[in-house]
């Protein structure tokens, strides 16, 4: 028979126990496992290690995460309830902060503050968190203007919201207009000339059907599926980034 | 170079439109400068839009000129060569600048509104359009996405601190053109203390950015 001894437990309640189990316990109190006390009270139950602690902010990280995950400048896709439950978080605990806020000034609770003010940087960090990944996005999408030209493909428009398509649109036009510009007369297409230029004449074959194919000294070609043509390199740039031709070096 | 074939109806005999009227050669050895310059600088150089018109001229000169050549004539050949590598060399120089700009796009702003009347700007007039596009655009986007969904105190953004500055303490290769003395670098870490070096004429060196920032600007030293 083990000796019966007395002991506070976490919550400073007397409670009976065996010397064995203290001992045990106060080993486990050392390590931080709540859970192993003989007796939680059935209000202090949430605390106990075995639920899942929550923190604030940790949706809004996960945004972070999910972009951080997709390297090379792929866009996922917009994950709008993400965000959503940011911002309704954002809301309660703007809400909390008001009502706590109002009594702390109505009735002098002071020790009200530091909750206030935790709460306020969870505010700020979500913000912050959003607009990382928003504009993480955007510089993604940035990216997509000079690999792909003004038409994206439909499979990365499905990615976008709309407030991002309204973004990219902007911004080509923006670019347009700036680049029409250069040196005063017709401007002058800063996406082309993306590599410098090794030589004049290319070998390219065709990657798809392209329909006829003007060069500079009038000749038409006829871009047909899988026909090799020795063209200037000038004129295949664009269409060798948008997959139509494809360099051949043998 | 343009200048190497005798053909005097093929090279531009270009007169800018600045008071030191240069030769072609002149021209596009200035455009290399500028841009590698502009490329491994971590900071937006001063904008040099008389150079940039002065180079388009040139350009459209030459294509005209090759227009008028016997078609399968071998220097053609040559000159389109010549064409496409200075346009390349200006294209990728408007990309590094158009590129800075919309990195650092609240520093830069901010720092066009704040020089002072005489200061050279660093941005041309349509990159400071450009640039304020980007920023009305951005603002735009992320208040309707986001912002305007947030409590009221939260409801703005300060670009100039979220946006990060671009870091002038990154280390640049550089050769120096004219003798400098008396260089003042300072101390990295608080073991280190100041000292000051001398640069001779010709000689590479690895250095911060930050300590030789004015040169770049003046002319004296050539990144690379």
């Amino acid at each position: 028979m083990s000796l019966l001894t007395l002991r506070r437990n976490f919550f400073n309640v007397h409670v009976i126990t065996t010397t064995k189990i203290y001992r045990e316990n106060c080993l486990r109190w050392y390590i931080g496992d709540l859970a192993s006390y003989d007796f939680i009270p059935k209000k202090y139950r949430h605390l106990s290690a075995t639920n899942k602690f929550t923190m604030f902010c940790e949706k809004a990280v996960e945004l972070i995460r999910e972009l951080h995950r997709m390297g090379d400048g792929q866009l996922p896709a917009f994950n709008e309830d993400g965000i959503r439950q940011v911002l309704e978080e954002m809301k309660a605990l703007y809400e909390q902060n008001q009502t706590d806020v109002n009594e702390a000034k109505t009735e002098g609770k002071s020790e009200l503050i530091p909750s206030i003010k935790f709460r306020h940087s969870c505010l700020l960090r979500n913000q912050r968190c959003i607009a990382a990944y928003l504009y993480d996005r955007l510089l993604r999408i940035r990216a997509l203007r000079w690999e792909y030209g003004s038409v994206l493909p439909t499979t990365i428009r499905f990615h976008m919201c709309a407030e991002e398509m309204e973004w990219f649109n902007q911004y080509k036009k923006s670019l347009a207009t700036y680049m029409r510009s250069i040196g005063g007369e017709e401007g002058l297409d800063i996406t082309q000339d993306m590599k410098p230029p090794k030589s004049l004449y290319i070998e390219v074959r065709c990657l798809k059907d392209h329909g006829e194919f003007e060069i500079d000294d009038g000749t038409v070609i006829l871009l047909k599926k899988n026909s090799q043509h020795f063209l200037p390199r000038w004129k295949c740039e664009q269409l060798i980034r948008q997959g139509v031709l494809e360099h051949v070096i043998s | 170079m343009a200048d190497g074939v005798s053909d005097s109806d093929l090279s531009g005999g270009e007169e800018s439109r600045e008071e030191v009227t240069m030769t072609p050669a002149e021209l596009i050895a200035r455009l290399e400068q500028a841009w590698l310059n502009e490329k491994f600088s971590p900071e937006l150089m001063e904008n040099k839009s008389e150079l940039v018109e002065c180079v388009m001229e040139q350009l459209t000169h030459m294509e005209e000129n090759l227009q008028r050549v016997r078609k399968g004539d071998v220097k053609a050949s040559v000159h389109r060569m010549e064409i496409d590598r200075i346009r390349f060399v200006l294209s990728s120089y408007l990309r590094s600048r158009l590129q800075k700009i919309e990195r650092f796009f609240p520093h830069v702003l901010e720092k066009e509104k704040s020089r002072a009347d005489g200061d050279p700007s660093f941005l041309s007039p349509e990159e400071f359009a450009f640039a304020k596009e980007f920023l009305a655009n951005t603002e735009v986007y992320l208040r309707n996405v986001a912002l305007k969904h947030m409590p009221p105190n939260l409801q703005s953004i300060d670009m100039l601190k979220a946006v990060p500055e671009p870091c002038l303490d990154s280390f640049v290769f550089l050769r120096v053109k004219e003798r400098q003395e008396n260089i003042l670098v300072e101390p990295e870490t608080d073991e280190q203390r100041e000292y000051v070096v001398d640069l001779d004429k010709g000689s590479q060196h690895l250095m911060r950015y930050r300590t030789i920032a004015p040169l770049v600007a003046s002319g004296a030293v050539q990144l690379i």
